[in-house]
């Protein structure tokens, strides 16, 4: 798969996929290369290590199960966690070059936590156009060099607009996908 | 005898909403195009009106400015229920308050660009000297001065939009309803074209309602209101 995207944030990612169910480290991981890892699976220790972050801020508790297995942690999100995804849902995001993984990641989350992806893609878009507007005024006011480089940027920021409409307008697909 | 406004100089604006939809209800046969849609425009901003095709944005356009009446909901226009009014009533409401600009200017064939941008200052009744005085003021200002003698279809379409917005704002209207203004242009007309009827419109503290499905036009915008499946998501003011 072609893959030119950065790596999302894993740790608001991991915290989402715990919203859904309490898991161990090992279904965490599957569950995040399933769905976001596309042709970057995450490493255990990132898990682990990321796991004991959240754990240490309190956004997730951790149950041990009896028996010797390596994987006897459970984790599980508490409320802290679950108003840290809302909050992260909630937030746009700074635009800037191959975003969409990040926003994907977001418009999943929302489904399967139960929030209105919508609202992630309109807080997108007018974090977005905000920053076009700014631009446009810059450029509007400026000399040829600043024309151009605000054009280059504009182009970009307006790719991406394209890309919050086309997701916006497969939201029921994106949502059967999700819960299939 | 009316006396022609001049292509200059800000109209004081009034504070609040200008012009208010509530809850506009549109069907075509089986097919909703608003539902429940509301919408506030102010004097002197730039309302962008973004959203697919099919949206409703357009349809919402063609309520506010008295186009077409919804099913059910008001607008209102500096307080008066334009839903209420007679279709004389409306037209004349359009005439005295409103500018028009589409993406293929609908300027009259068989007049010139001058002639095209007076028409609406002779249908108010202002002499046709002064009326074509001020055409040529705007088209100065819209830096097409050249045009003024010339056919619709002698001009580019760059030059043809530029007589359009001319033609829209040479009333100084309160509202000037933009339905996809650059569709038709390349990006640098687009931009240009954008760029003066925007500042034009600021000068003569005319409130526009945008209608665009291009984030570059949008971003001419003080803010957005995306319509979606009929309904209004809206961006309230800065």
């Amino acid at each position: 798969m072609l893959c030119i995207v950065k790596p999302v944030s894993i740790a608001p990612a991991l915290l989402g996929l715990l919203q859904t169910g309490p898991r161990h480290g090992y279904d965490l991981k599957r569950a995040y290369d399933e769905r976001f890892g596309h042709d970057r699976p995450l490493a255990y220790g990132q898990v682990y290590a990321t796991m004991a972050r959240l754990l240490k801020n309190g956004l997730v508790e951790v149950e041990m199960e009896p028996g010797d297995g390596p994987d006897r942690k459970r984790y599980a999100i508490t409320d802290a966690g679950v108003s840290d995804v809302e909050q992260w849902l909630s937030r746009a995001e700074k635009p800037e070059p191959y975003l969409q993984s990040t926003l994907y990641t977001k418009v999943v989350l929302a489904l399967l936590t139960g929030h209105d992806p919508a609202d992630v893609l309109d807080t997108q878009r007018a974090e977005h156009l905000r920053l076009m507007r700014e631009l446009t005024r810059r450029k509007t006011e400026g000399d040829l060099a600043d024309q151009l480089v605000c054009d280059h940027a504009l182009f970009h920021l307006e790719a991406d607009l394209r890309w919050l409409e086309l997701t916006a307008a497969r939201l029921d697909q994106l949502a059967a996908s999700v819960h299939a | 005898m009316t006396t022609a406004p001049t292509a200059t100089g800000p109209l004081l604006q009034p504070s609040g909403p200008l012009l208010v939809a509530r809850d506009l209800h549109v069907a075509f046969g089986p097919t909703t195009a608003l539902a429940s849609a509301s919408l506030e425009v102010h004097g002197g901003e730039v309302l962008a009106l973004m959203g697919p095709s099919g949206s409703g944005k357009s349809t919402l356009l063609h309520c506010l400015a008295g186009i077409l009446r919804p099913d059910s909901g008001t607008v209102t226009f500096d307080g008066r229920d334009v839903t209420a009014m007679s279709d004389a009533e409306r037209s004349a409401l359009r005439r005295s308050e409103f500018g028009f600009v589409f993406q293929f200017g609908q300027l009259v064939p068989e007049l010139t660009c001058a002639e095209n941008v007076a028409l609406p200052l002779r249908l108010a009744g202002v002499t046709r000297r002064d009326a074509h005085r001020t055409a040529r003021e705007w088209l100065d200002r819209l830096e097409v001065p050249d045009i003024a003698d010339k056919r619709p279809g002698q001009v580019s379409g760059g030059q043809g939009q530029r007589a359009a917005v001319a033609r829209a704002l040479i009333t100084r209207p309160r509202v000037v309803f933009a339905d996809e203004p650059t569709g038709a242009l390349d990006s640098l007309n687009g931009e240009r074209v954008m760029q003066l009827f925007v500042a034009a419109a600021k000068d003569t503290g005319a409130a526009v309602v945008l209608v665009t499905h291009e984030a570059r036009v949008a971003a001419y915008s003080d803010r957005e209101a995306v319509v979606r499946d009929g309904l209004v998501r809206e961006q309230v003011p800065a």
